[in-house]
């Protein structure tokens, strides 16, 4: 368990130390300790309520809007313990991108959805804000469906068109981590296969922590896989060991279908 | 055609299925007809009463623009419908009236958004409570009583302030009707916010940006919709309020200026209705008329806008 502190602080890591939360009196994760492989595929899976995605949300910090949530621990990020009051919550959030459950681009046009978080970080030159936009959405494999309507409202598109631009929208603030919840849940088939083409695609450039409730969605696309039950992490182990040879019974059990 | 290999039951079979297990005349289904029945005639009394009110009031108001002629009457200056020679002009009062609708606008409109942004996010608990009741307060109080604040408060400042012989003005009548349309646009504009998801403001933050970046460029124009609706509102509370503009605003027929004596569209209607006949009392029908042209006007422009929208992510 100690393991993470004398790890390698790569950019693009993030190492969980002793993790620890409260919302209010239930303690929703107990002394979590992982370390976020750079440059991969984490997949987070569990029965609902396990607090995998609570443990996502502790990663960019996005409790902190909530007060009823106490955390103890560490989670390191460039060897800087983010929980740290003097660190800048803005920057931590440019760095490490999050794409939710729900498609939520913002009420406006494809360009500004995906211009929003450049332009929040101060780039204001057309040019450059062209050809940022017009990158991520063609990482985000969205650009040819949507080049010739770059200025039309983003609540036109479908479902998965606009988790991809969320993607897109993520992609364009330049992350080195991006956390997705549950991304494809909200999906079709046919969506959810195009997001998980396109999730692989980015794992060369970006370390991604995807939280899933499909067992089969981990398998197919996540290098490792953390399994999380009631609060506390299970196992964590490579995904293709995971699934042919899970070390604990819970787990097994919960993969091949015993529960959840 | 080929016959379809898997048949789905036709609409009659299934109508047929379900009367095996009901009766066919029950007494709730009569019941539902009667109650629907008084629901339609409680809406047409309405929309009867909306039509009855427009045909009275075009017919009350025409004649006397056809007497007048329709250009003299809305951009004649004067109006002196005692004179000896009467001039029957509007366009004080119309000019009076879209002035003074568009200074409480543009004094309230940002105070009260401002306002609703802070109890939606700032604001907590305890504090959130007495605001919003005292909130709820203001806009229970009757107009006659900001027309008496107003002539006791605010008029005599705006006399000491701005040096003038009568603080009895526009710009008194603009700082009272704004203040009269805060419990409006603020409790409209609090209810868009907080009727947002908070997956939005989420998005946003997850961004990168700050509470305050994300509340002005992702909160307010996600609101926008409601906000205006509540601009609009306020719109009309401005048009159609009479009594606090009689008691501030001066009440001469003056063309407008910030610090003239002004009389709005509804002031004229009422401060000469008690006592006006023949003619004159006919013109005032008709300015009745333009006041309910412009509402009305108001109103399609606002649906309009509203209906441009784009819809909701």
């Amino acid at each position: 368990m100690l393991t993470a502190r004398n790890a390698n602080y790569d950019s693009g890591c993030i190492h969980v130390e002793n993790l620890n939360l409260w919302y209010s009196e239930s303690h929703a994760l107990k002394d979590i300790c992982l370390n976020v492989p750079r440059g991969s595929i984490t997949a987070l899976i569990g029965p609902s309520g396990c607090g995998k995605s609570t443990f996502l949300r502790t990663l960019n910090r996005m409790h902190d809007q909530n007060e009823l949530v106490r955390i103890e621990g560490d989670v390191r990020y460039q060897n800087q313990n983010i929980f740290d009051p003097h660190i800048d919550v803005s920057a931590l959030r440019k760095e490490i991108g999050m794409v939710f459950q729900t498609p939520n681009p913002f009420k406006m046009s494809i360009y500004d959805n995906v211009a929003y978080g450049p332009k929040i970080q101060g780039i204001r030159k057309r040019e450059q804000l062209d050809s940022i936009v017009i990158q991520a959405l063609k990482d985000a494999f969205l650009y040819d469906e949507v080049a010739d309507r770059l200025d039309q409202s983003a609540s036109a598109l479908s479902g998965g068109q606009k988790q991809r631009l969320c993607i897109a929208r993520a992609l364009a603030a330049n992350p080195k981590v991006i956390l997705m919840d549950e991304p494809t849940s909200a999906l079709d088939p046919v969506s959810t296969h195009k997001v998980e083409e396109l999730i692989l695609s980015l794992k060369e450039k970006y370390t991604i922590v995807i939280v899933t409730h499909n067992m089969q969605q981990a398998a197919r696309i996540s290098d490792y896989t953390a399994f999380f039950l009631n609060g506390s992490l299970v196992e964590f182990s490579r995904t293709k060991e995971m699934f042919e040879n899970a070390k604990d019974e819970r787990t097994q059990n919960y993969i091949s279908g015993r529960f959840g | 055609m080929q016959t379809n290999p898997y048949p789905i039951p036709s609409k009659t079979e299934l109508v047929a299925g379900s009367q095996k297990s009901s009766k066919p005349k029950r007494k709730s289904d009569q019941i539902e007809k009667a109650v629907e029945i008084i629901f339609f005639l409680i809406g047409m009394i309405c929309v009867a009463l909306v039509l009855l009110i427009s045909i009275y009031l075009i017919a009350a108001g025409l004649p006397a623009i056809q007497k007048i002629g329709l250009i003299p009457f809305l951009t004649g200056t004067t109006w002196k419908p005692g004179a000896a020679v009467p001039e029957f002009g509007i366009l004080p009062f119309i000019l009076s009236s879209v002035y003074g609708m568009a200074g409480a606008l543009i004094v309230g409109v940002p105070i009260g958004i401002l306002a609703a942004l802070y109890l939606a996010k700032g604001a907590k608990g305890k504090t959130k409570k007495v605001l919003s009741a005292l909130i709820q307060l203001l806009a229970g109080i009757p107009s006659v009583v900001y027309g008496l604040v107003g002539m006791l408060v605010i008029v005599p400042a705006v006399r000491s302030i701005f040096h003038l012989s009568d603080g009895a003005c526009l710009f008194s009548a603009i700082i009272v009707l704004s203040i009269m349309i805060l419990p409006t646009v603020i409790s409209m504009s609090l209810g868009a916010i907080e009727s947002l998801p908070k997956a939005q403001e989420e998005g946003s933050l997850a961004l990168g940006a700050t509470s305050e970046e994300t509340l002005i460029k992702v909160v307010l124009p996600a609101a926008s919709d409601g906000i205006a609706a509540a601009v609009v509102l306020g719109a009309g509370r401005v048009i159609g309020e009479a009594v606090a503009v009689m008691m501030v605003a001066g009440n001469a027929s003056n063309m407008p200026g910030l610090f003239e004596s002004v009389r709005f569209l509804t002031t004229a209607v009422s401060s000469e209705m008690s006592y006006a006949s023949g003619l004159q009392l006919q013109a005032l029908f008709s300015i009745a008329l333009v006041l309910f042209a412009f509402i009305m006007m108001l109103n399609v422009l606002l649906n309009h806008i509203l209906k441009g929208k784009k819809g909701a992510c």
